[in-house]
């Protein structure tokens, strides 16, 4: 284990350099760039063996790395915002022919109007396209994501790609001390990707074939079954890691002093710290506040989330999202989970197109909750009759 | 040795399918199957032959297949070509059979990014002149005055008003190692460039003519005879493009008749003597340029 | 080597693959009913030059003891054969 400072994008870089993908394809958009740059300058002095391509065209990134999984070669991909929604047709196609790709992205805002800064809406809009979605806090944890990636979404149970996110524009400049493991230690966590799923010329396999509706219902099924069994390969993947590298993670989300909360806040990627440092000053002016990250938006953390919030007065939703006519996605979702239980859930959404989110913001959040009135707020909008 | 009936691969990879009778675009994929042997994979994208090939559990291919996106092919059959590589199996053949609208339209970008890294594989596209899976809808390769769905011929448009896009020099224009065009009417001319095109590294390009039947307006038994006569009459011709040259494989002594080739088909039927005209002269204009610049030719 | 039909129909869950992959050249249904007219081969006229068998969009038509046989669980009846032969050894007969 070497100690180095990196940006998130690097240390992600250096994760995926230790899960040894055969072939890389990319097509360069802000922020992923870093990524995929720093893969590129591995492949070229050799610390890296594999395939990188030059694609025209994110459609082509996924529709490649397709190709490549079809024939049993572990694949990576990386993107961002506008390039997500352009390869969107490969997303479900890559979900529904099982192949575990492995594809970053970097969150951004969606046009219009043009911006480059984080938000979440790129990956949320896509949420229902088949993948595993899990969403990094900081860089240490994408650099371990990027190794429990492939774990989770090679398993035979899973056979399901997963896109990883980092916060755009927050991790490519922040830059912190994380554990790069080594090799060594990277391949006994990390199994070979064997499949049954490929082109085989011993015994041909005709692939990613129509199904009428006699059938396509059990193929969409066991789709879902599939993402359903990440949830315990990821628990699985954990308890190695944490054998190998001694670092745990918590599965699907990780509870902050939830347990006596009585207003908690539920939130995900890169904000999380900024909410738990603010929780931490809360508490110590007396109040019962906590905050619970979702780690994997899919499969979702239906228990988990109950689990959590069960001796709450009220929780709030933040999430740097907008479902346009109806709320945040997290939030919607969240709600689902908590459908059996009275308790007031607010959806605060900040964050669009990069805008900070303060910690008085945060503060702010946990004060409305007391009023345990459950209400749907943008964060930081000001009109002429004043705040909205 | 030069393929042909009697010594050609007796193996059938492509076998049982739903096409049309009488398709020609089944045609092709068949024999360039058979010139390539089992150890081609074959990416079909969502189009015709993909359509009658792949039905779960009515599975057609006796050799690895896959579809792709529309516009995927050529992307994903550079992922397998690099995938099988880095895996270090190098015996195969990665082919693409995309249609005209698979190729010219909507999987044109992929198809170039393809030429563009000369990536190992060999790229098919067999050309029926109309999106004929979706219902005979216009595509960049419908000739000038066909009649489709989306070009109807009434009073005011008489059918397709552009001419069919060059895609043989559009590639060609990649500086691609190998290019050729060709035409189920002259099968030994087709299986053998396919079998040259897969001894060539880099990236390779077939575009055939594959009458429609359906979509041509044609009765089945003419698929052949009709894409024979395309050559014939000189609305198409036998070329390839190779070392930085265009050579022309094939000169009829002399056309035979513009206007037969179009009134047997039911898509050219409206057709005025003026439109024939029109197509005659486009088709004498290509033909001068041809003798000029292509190999064998006369000109050059 | 080509698709060959078999006896087992996958259709009920646990035949069912996880993923929409399966062996290839399988098949479980025939041609056979699109035919309205179907291609009878005169031995005595076939001179095996295969130029049927070359041009049959659906590979139906075999090498036979140099000459040629037809798979007609397959054939459409398209009548590509019995123009391509030069010596008027297909004809095409009503199917009843």
């Amino acid at each position: 284990m070497a100690r180095k400072f990196l940006s998130g994008n690097e240390a992600f870089a250096e994760g995926i350099r230790l899960a040894k993908p055969q072939v890389i394809s990319a097509y360069p958009i802000t922020p992923q760039t870093i990524v995929v740059e720093r893969l590129s300058e591995m492949v070229e002095d050799k610390s890296l063996n594999a395939e990188f391509i030059h694609v025209e065209s994110e459609h082509s990134a996924l529709s490649w790395a397709m190709g490549a999984s079809a024939v049993g070669a572990r694949a990576f991909t990386a993107t961002s915002s506008q390039g997500l929604l352009y390869m969107a047709e490969c997303l479900t196609y890559a979900a529904g022919g099982r192949f575990p790709i492995v594809m970053m992205n970097a969150n951004r805002s969606t046009a219009l109007p043009w911006n480059i800064y984080g938000d979440q809406r790129d990956s949320l809009s896509l949420l229902d396209s088949g993948w595993i979605q899990a969403y990094a806090e900081n860089a240490q944890e994408s650099l371990d994501l990027a190794l429990m990636s492939y774990y989770i979404a090679e398993n035979s149970a899973v056979s399901t790609p997963l896109m990883l996110k980092l916060a755009g524009y927050v991790f490519p400049h922040t830059y912190e001390v994380v554990d790069v493991p080594v090799p060594e230690q990277a391949d006994a966590f990390l199994p070979p990707f064997e499949t049954e799923n490929k082109i085989d010329f011993d015994n041909p396999k005709n692939l990613a074939f129509s199904a009428g509706p006699a059938h396509n219902d059990i193929f969409k099924y066991k789709e879902h079954i599939g993402v359903l069994n990440a949830a315990g390969v990821i628990n699985e993947a954990e308890r190695k890691f944490a054998d190998i590298f001694g670092r745990s993670y918590t599965g699907l989300t990780e509870s902050y002093k939830t347990e006596d909360a009585d207003y908690i806040i539920i939130t995900l990627g890169s904000i999380a710290g900024l909410v738990k440092e603010t929780a931490d000053k809360l508490r110590r002016q007396g109040k019962r506040v906590g905050v619970l990250r979702i780690r994997y938006m899919r499969p979702f953390p239906n228990a988990d989330i109950v689990r959590a919030v069960k001796n709450a007065k009220a929780v709030a939703v933040l999430e740097k999202d907008i479902s346009f006519g109806n709320e945040g996605t997290v939030c919607t979702n969240v709600k689902a989970a908590l459908q059996k239980s009275n308790i007031p859930i607010s959806n605060f959404i900040g964050g669009l197109g990069g805008k900070n989110i303060s910690k008085k913001d945060i503060e702010n959040i946990f004060l409305r909750l007391e009023t345990e009135e459950p209400e749907i707020k943008f964060i930081g909008i000001e009109t002429s009759g004043g705040e909205i | 040795m030069a393929l042909n009936a009697k010594n050609l691969n007796e193996d059938e990879y492509f076998y049982g399918h739903k096409a049309c009778a009488g398709c020609g675009g089944s045609l092709a994929v068949r024999l360039a199957l058979k010139a390539l042997g089992e150890r081609s994979v074959a990416v079909l994208p969502a189009g015709c032959m993909s359509a009658v090939g792949f039905n779960f559990p009515q599975l057609c291919f006796s050799n690895n297949a896959i579809i792709s996106t529309f516009a995927g092919t050529a992307s994903m059959l550079t992922g397998i070509e690099a995938g099988l590589r880095a895996r270090g199996i190098t015996d195969f053949q990665a082919v693409g059979f995309a249609g005209d609208g698979g190729t010219a339209d909507i999987g044109l970008q992929a198809l170039s990014g393809t030429i563009d890294r000369n990536d190992d594989i060999l790229y098919i596209c067999y050309d029926n002149e109309a999106y004929m899976n979706t219902g005979i809808q216009k595509s960049s390769l419908t000739p000038f005055g066909a009649k489709t769905t989306t070009t109807p011929a009434g009073k005011n448009i008489r059918g397709n008003l552009r001419p069919k896009k060059n895609m043989f020099e559009i590639v060609a224009a990649h500086d691609i190692p190998y290019a050729a065009t060709a035409s189920v009417g002259y099968i030994n001319d087709f299986i053998n460039k396919v079998d040259k095109a897969s001894k060539i590294r880099g990236t390779k390009y077939i575009h055939i003519i594959a009458p429609c039947p359906t979509g041509w307006g044609i009765r089945t038994d003419e698929t052949v005879e009709i894409a024979k006569e395309v050559v014939d009459s000189g609305l198409w011709y036998l070329a390839e493009y190779e070392n930085g040259e265009f050579t022309l494989n094939y000169r009829p002594k002399e056309f035979t008749s513009v206007s037969d080739y179009l009134k047997k088909q039911g898509r050219f039927k409206h057709l005025t003597d003026e439109d024939i005209e029109i197509i005659e002269k486009s088709r004498n204009v290509k033909w001068e340029r041809i003798n000029k610049t292509f190999k064998n030719a006369g000109g050059k | 080597m080509k698709p060959y039909l078999r006896d087992k129909i996958p259709s009920v869950f646990d035949e069912i693959p996880a993923s929409p992959s399966y062996e290839a050249g399988y098949l479980v249904t025939k041609n056979s009913g699109w035919r309205n007219v179907k291609p009878v081969i005169d031995l005595g006229k076939c001179r095996g030059c295969l130029q049927c068998y070359l041009q049959c969009p659906d590979g139906v038509i075999f090498k036979r003891d140099g000459k040629v046989g037809i798979d007609y669980d397959f054939c459409k009846g398209c009548g590509i054969c019995r123009k391509a032969c030069k010596f008027g050894a297909v004809e095409m007969e009503a199917e009843k």
